[in-house]
């Protein structure tokens, strides 16, 4: 049995304190209506359903439990998850599952620009295609897109990988193609799995670092551990 | 930051309620910005009637004695209405005849627009509360664009408020800002355009008129403006039975738009849609970087 908030009626911040305050249960929120920063911060195992689009930075810094958008996302969705999951069921707009440090969040829809930009282990699944400059400067965790990616994917990218089943556009400074290997295959195996989605892993391409442009090598740990050595002597 | 948004009504179902389905959409967006704010709207005049909305942020001047000084320029009758410190002259004389004089002869007032279907109003504060002063809610029209600002660019004054219009029915909002704005103002001015701010937005109004001016379509001329233009761009742009969205190829500025059979909106939020009729049944969707939408009316 969940509990209905209708935003029609109840202001938002009253919405995400009643979130905030349950220890677990089901929520059902009611016109949303593009609202900002619906069910954001939330910290126990609660599982929230909302009943429409949402605007800017829902479900941002989210730590625990399940958010589900029924409905279109705007920019920021799930930015600097931590666990739990985030599913929205349409598109999501620029910078979706931003920053985000773990968890997954999955698009059923198309992802705008800055898919997973910075994303620094958070897993993200997306049903349609993402935008351009895809995992910009992303540091580490799993994108799987079963559409197309746009320009630039994994520009300046660490050590994040990329799935992609159709065509990418362009590859951003830094970020090739590498091999599938079994491990791979079993990740996005794992990953569409979790996301409750149906592809063929072996359909998919794997992207990530060229590890070109680090400005430290780790490659070079060991000389450098033993500079530094000298140096203190 | 600075909110946008436009309403086009493809059908009529809607066209009595212009007004206050756009002051309802500009109440969504003003979080974005409460500088200052404006509307302009399309789709209630005659062809045959240019009208000329002029703002005067100061002191007002003797609008019958400027309405008889038009007349005698312009060889042709030229009534005007007042509205607190927006003035609107009706004439069958050339529009951009009278525009250019105004701008020559009255140096506290801003000519905010003119053509046969445009009416432009903007001033400094809540945007609610211009929605109010101009009664919004009441215009008829078959499309609007309007702006709530947090200026960026230039000076929180009445006339660097959006939407900018320097050509026939044709006006832009814009959500960004633009950098070789300064060059490409003496460049169009070379080219016979002119200008009355120091805003950027401006000088993108100014390229659109001057384009559609030498023969392009609005698809011709926003096609050439993503090479002309330098800057962080979300545009809205009415023209005389038109409606266009064009972002810069990096898309920083946001952008939502939906459609129905009887409508097409965009704005800076979807907040700002989310109330419109019909939207349930609205394909939704972000517009694509460097990307022209257009729609007319025409078609």
């Amino acid at each position: 049995m969940s509990t209905a908030i209708d935003l029609a009626e109840v202001p938002l911040r009253q919405l995400n304190q009643v979130l905030h305050d349950a220890e677990s249960g089901g929520f059902d929120v009611l016109n949303p209506r593009g609202a900002h920063a619906v069910a954001c911060g939330i910290t126990t195992n609660v599982t929230v359903e909302v009943a429409g689009s949402v605007g800017y930075y829902c479900a941002g810094m989210h730590q625990v439990g399940t958010v589900v958008v029924n409905g279109n996302s705007g920019p920021g969705l799930a930015e600097n998850i931590m666990s739990g999951t985030v599913r929205t069921t349409g598109n999501a707009s620029m910078s979706a599952a931003a920053t985000g440090c773990g968890g997954l969040v999955v698009i059923e829809g198309d992802a705008g620009a800055r898919c997973g930009i910075s994303m620094k282990g958070v897993d993200i699944v997306v049903g349609g295609s993402i935008g351009h400059m895809g995992a910009f400067m992303a540091q580490a965790g799993n994108l799987v897109v079963l559409g197309d990616a746009g320009a630039d994917l994994g520009d300046s990218i660490y050590e994040a990988v990329l799935y992609v089943r159709g065509e990418v556009e362009s590859l951003g400074s830094d970020c090739v193609e590498k091999e599938m290997r079994p491990e791979h295959l079993a990740a996005v195996r794992h990953l569409l799995q979790a996301a409750d989605m149906t592809a063929s892993p072996a359909d998919f391409r794997r992207y990530g670092s060229e590890r070109q442009m680090y400005s430290f090598h780790v490659d070079d740990i060991d000389a450098e551990l033993a500079e530094g050595a000298g140096a203190v002597k | 930051m600075c909110g946008i948004v436009g309403l086009f009504l493809k059908t009529p179902t809607h066209r009595e309620d212009l007004g206050r389905l756009t002051a309802d959409m500009i109440h969504e967006v003003r979080d974005r910005g409460r500088d200052s704010a404006g509307v302009a709207t399309f789709g209630s005049g005659d062809n045959a009637t240019t009208r000329i909305t002029v703002l005067a942020d100061g002191p007002q001047p003797d609008w019958n004695a400027t309405a008889t000084a038009l007349e005698a320029l312009l060889a042709a009758e030229v009534s005007v209405r007042p509205l607190h410190d927006h003035a609107v002259f009706e004439t069958t004389g050339d529009g951009r005849a009278a525009r250019q004089w105004l701008i020559d002869h009255m140096a506290d007032i801003e000519v905010l627009s003119y053509g046969s279907q445009i009416e432009l109003y903007k001033s400094v504060g809540d945007p609610d509360l211009l929605a109010t002063r101009y009664g919004l809610a009441t215009r008829t029209g078959t499309h609007a664009v309007a702006h709530t600002r947090m200026a960026t660019e230039s000076a929180v004054t009445a006339n660097g408020s959006h939407p900018f219009s320097t050509g026939s029915d044709t006006c832009l909002v814009h959500n960004g800002s633009l950098s070789n704005h300064n060059q490409l103002r003496l460049r169009l001015e070379q080219r016979g355009e002119s200008f009355q701010t120091l805003n950027d937005s401006e000088v993108a109004a100014g390229y659109v008129s001057w384009r559609l001016g030498s023969g392009d379509s609005l698809e011709q001329a926003l096609q050439r403006a993503l090479t002309d233009l330098d800057g962080f761009y979300t545009f809205a742009i009415g023209t005389v039975d038109g409606f266009a969205i064009l972002r810069d190829p990096i898309s920083c500025k946001p952008a939502v738009v939906a459609e129905t059979d009887d409508w097409v909106a965009m704005s800076s939020e979807y907040r700002a849609i989310a109330r419109l009729p019909g939207v349930a049944d609205a394909e939704v969707w972000e517009p694509e970087p460097a990307r022209v939408y257009t729609w007319s009316l025409a078609a």
